[in-house]
């Protein structure tokens, strides 16, 4: 899959006649590639954008701008795919299991709408439901007629993940799906999560504002601020050696158990800025230890690092002759840019 | 504020528009001519048919609407087909009357239902909360006329204590707040009382209730304040319902005041919407209708602006 | 497979007691069961069928002929041999005519809210749905109406369209139709913008199935609580209307009317005045507690 340019821009009504006085940048020219098979894991801080990416992708919400590619077929464009196919492809678990699900219907019913919107006969439909209710673990004779409000938080979440499967969707987006569970609850499902990503084949997006579980189960990580995509890489790569400022700042802040790496001082300093104004140039600029002049004048694009093709970030730091004094001479690979800009570069 | 203020009084002018739009197609729904709706039966063809131009039958009904809106902003509001005069005048004497048992009924009602509903949201649960709700439903749930009826057999008919029926010797005309006058008011005022009480009672219950659960009553005990202060916390947050539901309670004392004033014989509105009714004298009941909604708009504006100014949460940015 | 899949090094997914059951318990069925234990509310539900059935079988139960007059017997006192309820104003039995004119009461106070309860559903659930300017355009004209008190706005229109049992029903009809628009509009924002409506908005599904499978069954229920409720109301305004003269017409026996033609009677046989109040007053009661009942049974918040 591939996502270019999404531009999501909520307005803010205000005054007299309640006309727009000021726009929630919620997500502004959110590029990136999801690869086949693979988990990618989307951080960041509350109110940088993932959530409303994700409904973005799943065309819960209609984007201002910007297109996004499955096997190179547009989605929504009459030559490419079209809604109801992306729906099949593509399907979504929310953070609250419990307003998830209809507390009116047994979770059986919840399971069974999706197909048996799209035109599978009753029957078949049941079938299905059950064997997802085993695959998720949990025991059809006991829970396929059970109401939402008989079961427990991480049961729960299983019938939810089983819903999303119920369309044999390739790519699964899970919202903070595992946040409001508990450790031990989470650790199961989690591990639930591999298991069926191996055994059916799946893509993952898997948002979270928490960096370890993101570590536990992404392959590749991308990591948002202020409505911005600023680093994307490996796992490995990004928790080992982290490019951008505010992945590094990310990083420090996770608790650390080996009483000798602990740090003493807060990694952040200044406050969140909102989104409704946000800062010119480099959107983190107000709170980077690393800040320069030109940080404040120009955006820094998501460039490809020197010596690994896969890891990007958007920094002055890592991009040759941008004026920072930290940047390097030149890019030993070729310096290139992931996706291009709506609006015409600044950069020099 | 003022920014809301403003809003909301530009909001209410569609509305009110909109409610003079229903009272006049009232005219248009009655069966039969519209025009005869107008005129007494008897009237001579001549007068019809001036009649008939002056409020432009024969243009379309937006026309007519739109010279309609002009003569009731300029205070004519037809004249009446019973008594052949101006609706206009019927009425200011009959809005005066009614508004002296509606503040009477208000000045009962309301806090007594405060005070009731008050004490059972406290008590939630106890014996008190149960009594305090049986008597809230049961004044709502009895028809207020017939209440009336009852009063008037018990301490007219039988104790001979209170007058049944009338504002006193003299007429409407004639009021003065000496007992003799007074006596007249009570059971109307009472009757009239009863539905807003029980009202009042539920809703002020059922917000003190809610309160009183919130956590933050138990912090303010745990810091040690005296309990009178902490009803008096508690007050301070009811107060925007309670202020709410009164507002609401006004509106249906201005305009459902009518059945307890046909049953005592009170000369105000609703007497006259009666009469208006049995007349079919449809101008009077245009007329009437109209100054008490658009009273009835008014009331809610203010009330709104009120409850705006005491809890700024409600503002709608 | 032999094992769930779920099952892992940390054990299976974490049981509760509330897994032990094996037979599920569905909404309605707790419902009722909470309806059993209440005793204050079946005894109003008991109450209440009495009035319906007695109305419903008046021609088996009542004594006389509801319009036979009698100029002899004119307001004779409760309590007469022949006369259990006593005689009206014109000597027609008052058992009879309560009996007989529970019919209309009940219509009257009844039909209106089912019509509104319709009418205003679709409207609430439309402006709810869809929200936007549709949204604005339904709610904005609602608000019109909630200009009136709803007695006023009751007597304006029957006061045009004249006397008459339909013309009150129409009226009443048109009362009740802004507030349940309201909640409706209220309760169905609510559920929209609940996840579940947004996954099985994912799942490409259509808005009418939308509405008809996840919306409607959650917003049914406080709004027919809230309609039970108003049925209590109905009941008094439509005997109001006819204690004005607007509901139902002289001779049909209708417990308003009759309020109203007693009224001279008071100074004479004060008794016999009131009895058609005491019906209207039981009636109006008992729906006002069955909805309660109903609500606390339902422990819906709205």
């Amino acid at each position: 899959m591939e996502v270019r340019g999404l531009v999501k821009h909520f307005p803010i009504r205000g005054g007299l006649f309640q006309r727009q006085v000021a726009a929630v940048q919620a997500v502004d020219d959110v590029s990136f590639t999801v690869r086949r098979g693979e988990t990618l894991g989307i951080v960041g801080e509350s109110g940088c954008g993932k959530s409303t990416t994700a409904r973005l992708l799943i065309r819960l919400i209609e984007p201002d701008a910007g297109e996004v590619l499955i096997d190179d077929r547009q989605v929504g464009s009459k030559t490419g795919l079209s809604l109801k196919a992306l729906r099949r492809d593509m399907q979504m678990v929310f953070q609250d299991s419990y307003s998830s699900l209809n507390p009116r219907l047994p979770i059986l019913d919840t399971i069974t709408y999706g197909p048996i919107v799209h035109g599978m006969p009753k029957s078949r439909a049941r079938e299905k439901a059950l064997d997802l209710l085993r695959k998720v673990g949990l025991d059809p004779d006991t829970y396929a007629l059970r109401y939402p409000h008989e079961m427990s938080g991480g049961q729960r979440q299983r019938v939810n993940i089983a819903r999303a499967l119920a369309l044999d969707p390739r790519i699964v987006i899970l919202d903070e799906a595992v946040s409001a569970l508990d450790k031990s609850v989470q650790a199961q499902v989690l591990n639930l999560l591999m298991e069926l990503r191996r055994e059916l084949s799946l893509t993952y997006l898997f948002i979270s504002h928490d960096l370890e579980v993101v570590q536990f189960i992404s392959d590749r990580v991308l990591v948002m601020y202020l409505g911005k995509v600023v680093e994307l890489g490996p796992v490995a790569a990004l928790y080992q050696a982290p490019q951008h400022p505010y992945t590094k700042a990310l990083l420090s802040a996770m608790p650390e158990m080996d009483v000798d790496r602990r740090k003493q001082e807060p990694p952040l300093t200044g406050d969140p800025p909102t989104p409704i104004n946000p800062p010119s140039g480099c959107r983190f600029h107000p709170r980077c230890p690393f800040a320069e002049p030109v940080c404040a004048r120009v955006e820094p694009l998501l460039t490809r690092l020197a010596g690994s093709p896969d890891h990007v970030s958007a920094c002055h730091m890592a991009i040759a002759g941008s004026g920072h004094s930290a940047a390097p001479e030149t890019q030993n690979s070729s310096t290139s840019r992931i996706a291009e800009p709506p609006k015409e570069s600044a950069r020099p | 504020m003022t920014a809301y203020v403003i809003r909301r009084f530009l909001y209410a002018i569609p509305i009110a528009l909109g409610v003079a739009v229903i009272i006049f197609s009232l005219v248009h729904i009655a069966p039969g001519d519209p025009l005869s709706a107008l005129v007494p039966a008897d009237a001579p063809s001549s007068v019809v048919e001036r009649l008939r131009r002056d409020y432009g039958m024969d243009r379309p009904v937006p026309a007519q609407f739109v010279l309609w809106l002009g003569r009731t902003l300029s205070g004519d509001l037809g004249v009446s087909i019973a008594t052949g005069r101006p609706v206009a005048g019927e009425l200011t004497r009959a809005v005066a009357n009614t508004l002296l048992l509606a503040v009477c009924a208000s000045l009962i009602g309301f806090p007594l239902g405060i005070l009731l509903g008050g004490v059972a949201g406290y008590f939630n649960g106890r014996a008190i909360d149960r009594i305090a709700t049986a008597t809230a439903i049961t004044g709502v749930s009895v028809p207020h006329y017939w209440l009336g009826m009852l009063l008037v057999i018990v301490f007219s008919v039988e104790l001979n204590l209170l007058p049944a029926m009338g504002m006193g010797p003299g007429g409407s005309s004639a009021w003065a707040w000496d007992w003799t006058h007074l006596r007249h008011l009570v059971l109307p005022a009472v009757t009239l009382s009863v539905i807003p009480m029980g009202i009042v009672t539920r809703t002020v219950r059922a917000t003190v209730a809610e309160i009183m659960n919130e956590d933050f009553v138990e912090a303010l005990r745990a810091k040690g304040m005296r309990e009178s202060q902490v009803v008096r916390h508690v007050a301070k947050n009811a107060a925007p319902t309670a202020l709410a539901v009164i507002g609401l309670q006004l509106g249906y004392l201005l305009g459902g005041s009518i059945l307890v004033e046909v049953v005592f014989a009170w000369p105000g509105t609703g007497f006259m919407l009666n009469t208006a009714i049995i007349r079919r004298d449809l101008p009077l009941l245009q007329g009437t209708i109209l100054v008490l909604s658009m009273f009835f708009v008014l009331v809610n504006l203010l009330v709104d602006i009120l409850q705006t100014m005491l809890d700024p949460r409600m503002q709608r940015a | 497979m032999a094992e769930p899949t779920g099952a892992t090094a940390l054990g299976t997914p974490a049981d509760d007691t509330a897994s032990r059951r094996t037979s599920p318990r569905g909404y309605w069925t707790n419902v009722a069961k909470r309806l059993r234990r209440d005793k204050l509310t079946l005894f109003f539900a008991l109450l209440l069928a009495l009035v319906f059935l007695s109305a419903i079988f008046a021609p088996w139960l009542a004594p006389a002929d509801p319009y036979a007059t009698s100029m002899l017997k004119r307001l004779t006192p409760i309590g007469t041999p022949g006369y259990p309820l006593g005689a009206d104003e014109l000597g027609r039995d008052m058992l009879t005519r309560l009996l007989y004119g529970g019919r209309l009461s009940l219509l009257m106070g009844i039909l209106p809210v089912v019509n509104a309860t319709v009418a205003g559903c679709i409207l609430g659930l439309i402006a709810g749905f869809f929200g936007g300017r549709v949204n604005m355009a339904i709610m904005r004209a609602m608000d019109v109406f909630y200009a009136f008190p709803s007695v006023l706005l009751a007597i304006a229109i029957a006061g045009a369209l004249g006397a008459g049992v339909v013309n009150t029903i129409v009226s009443l009809t048109v009362v009740f139709i802004p507030p349940i628009t309201r909640i409706t509009e209220s309760v169905t924002t609510r559920i929209r913008k609940q996840d579940f409506v947004e996954a099985a908005r994912a799942t490409g599904a259509g808005n009418l199935s939308l509405i008809r499978v996840h919306v409607l069954g959650n917003v049914l229920a406080p709004v027919l609580i809230y309609a039970s409720s108003l049925v209590s109301i109905s009941i008094i305004l439509a005997a109001g209307l006819s204690f004005l003269g607007l509901g139902a017409t002289p001779p049909e026996p209708e417990w308003g009317l009759m309020l109203n033609t007693l009224r001279d009677a008071i100074f004479v046989s004060p008794w016999v005045a009131v009895v058609p109040g005491v019906m209207i007053f039981i009636t109006s009661m008992s729906f006002n507690m069955l909805s309660d009942g109903l609500r606390h049974a339902m422990d819906v918040r709205m």
